[in-house]
């Protein structure tokens, strides 16, 4: 069985004590942990559903720009994260599993570890009401 | 496989009253199958084990957990006092940004040693990898675990067949929303999963971790925990900090707490196990 590097599993529990909603990702792009706070923006405990693969997240939630353009999928905060090793910054609008709209700020930072592997990213949203 | 602990104490060394677990701190040699040898960690029991040894090697393997003082004491009495041909390989962890040669020169140069190790011509200093690396009949893993600053527990596979686990500094509930968490998802277990011995921190009882959270050490509980969460043979407890008496009662009662699927060995110096 895999064990999630030492930096990964220090992150989420660092975002299990949080108020405010953080995702966790693994290096491929998989949703691996989501704090209590971020089960309302995916609709879902995340005792219930576990991690979401990555092709999953993009069939689970509909994003938009502000005015209502489709965002392509590469230009998302976490997918630039990742790809770029480098923090990313954007103000959406998303629908989740509850099927409500939400206006969202979202930062996506990457997880560098030791030897400067790259091991994930982490999310964390605010909503504007 | 052949584990002698000559060191077993953490943080503090002891005194009389812990006459039966001994007094050194950290350090223990494990002979493989083709009679090579490593040393774990270079607390004070080095220095014991430098002396029952002085003159039967002609190379030393040291691998360090990490450098706080009770984990590497035991070089400045130790790399001295050694025959000027015998070879002195010593791996540690790095951080992002120094390399573990680096990092242990800071201890190892005056004024606190007389001497700077660059001119100690045979002693040989590397980063500790979680990429496998080989000594002799053993391979050696290294990944960092959750201790105060970088640390690293050490799996150590014999050629013929005999596992060991060592993680003297760990404290694998920090922060979990639950211990034992999954798996994927506990500091260590990739180290531990399945082997026939897990050397590792029970320094703590459940009422002392609940006031000392966060200082890297674990309750002899979440060891226990632990060890049957990663399916070993033997536990043996490590990184001790109580006195005999207590740690006497301490065992007793981890010991029939719960039908454990392993065996429990109180971390004693001078004990030897051998490994099938």
């Amino acid at each position: 069985m895999e064990q999630q590097p030492i930096e990964l599993i220090l992150t989420r529990r660092w975002a299990a004590l949080l108020a405010m909603p953080v995702w966790v990702m693994d290096v491929d792009g998989n949703l691996v942990f989501y704090n209590e706070p971020a089960e309302a923006l995916v609709g879902a405990r995340f005792d219930e559903v576990g991690p979401i693969h990555a092709s999953e997240l993009a069939k689970r939630f509909e994003t938009t720009a502000l005015d209502g353009e489709p965002i392509p999928n590469e230009d998302l905060p976490i997918v630039v994260a990742l790809r770029e090793w480098a923090p990313s910054h954007m103000e959406l609008r998303a629908r989740a599993l509850d099927g409500a709209w939400r206006l969202l700020a979202i930062t996506a930072v990457p997880i560098v570890g030791h030897d400067a592997k790259l091991l994930g990213a982490l999310a964390a949203f605010w909503e504007h009401r | 496989m052949r584990i002698t602990l000559w060191g077993t104490r953490g943080s503090r060394g002891g005194g009389s009253e812990t006459y039966r677990y001994g007094s050194h701190t950290s350090c223990v040699e494990v002979a493989g199958s083709d009679g090579t040898t490593l040393v774990l960690d270079a607390g004070s029991g080095l220095r014991r084990l430098g002396d029952a040894a002085t003159g039967s090697w002609d190379r030393v393997d040291l691998l360090l957990s990490h450098l706080h003082v009770d984990h590497v004491e035991g070089l400045a009495a130790f790399l001295p006092g050694l025959d000027a041909d015998v070879e002195v390989s010593v791996r540690g962890p790095a951080t992002a940004t120094s390399h573990f040669s680096t990092r242990i020169a800071r201890y190892l140069s005056p004024p606190l040693f007389p001497v700077r190790l660059r001119d100690l011509r045979r002693v040989h200093l590397a980063d500790a990898t979680s990429e496998p690396f080989r000594i002799g009949c053993f391979t050696v893993r290294a990944e960092f675990v959750i201790h105060a600053g970088p640390t690293v527990g050490f799996r150590i596979d014999d050629d013929a067949g005999p596992s060991l686990a060592y993680l003297p500094d760990h404290e694998p509930a920090l922060g979990a929303e639950r211990f034992p968490m999954h798996p994927t998802w506990t500091s260590g277990f990739a180290l531990a999963d399945g082997v026939d011995v897990l050397i590792h921190d029970a320094q703590l009882t459940a009422a002392e971790y609940a006031v000392r959270r966060g200082t890297g050490h674990c309750a002899i509980d979440d060891a226990l925990v632990f060890a049957e969460l990663s399916g070993v043979r033997r536990l043996v407890t490590f990184h001790h900090d109580h006195d005999d008496a207590e740690l006497d009662r301490i065992h007793h009662d981890a010991r029939h707490a719960h039908p454990w699927s392993f065996e429990l060995v109180p971390g004693r110096a001078g004990a030897t196990l051998e490994v099938a």
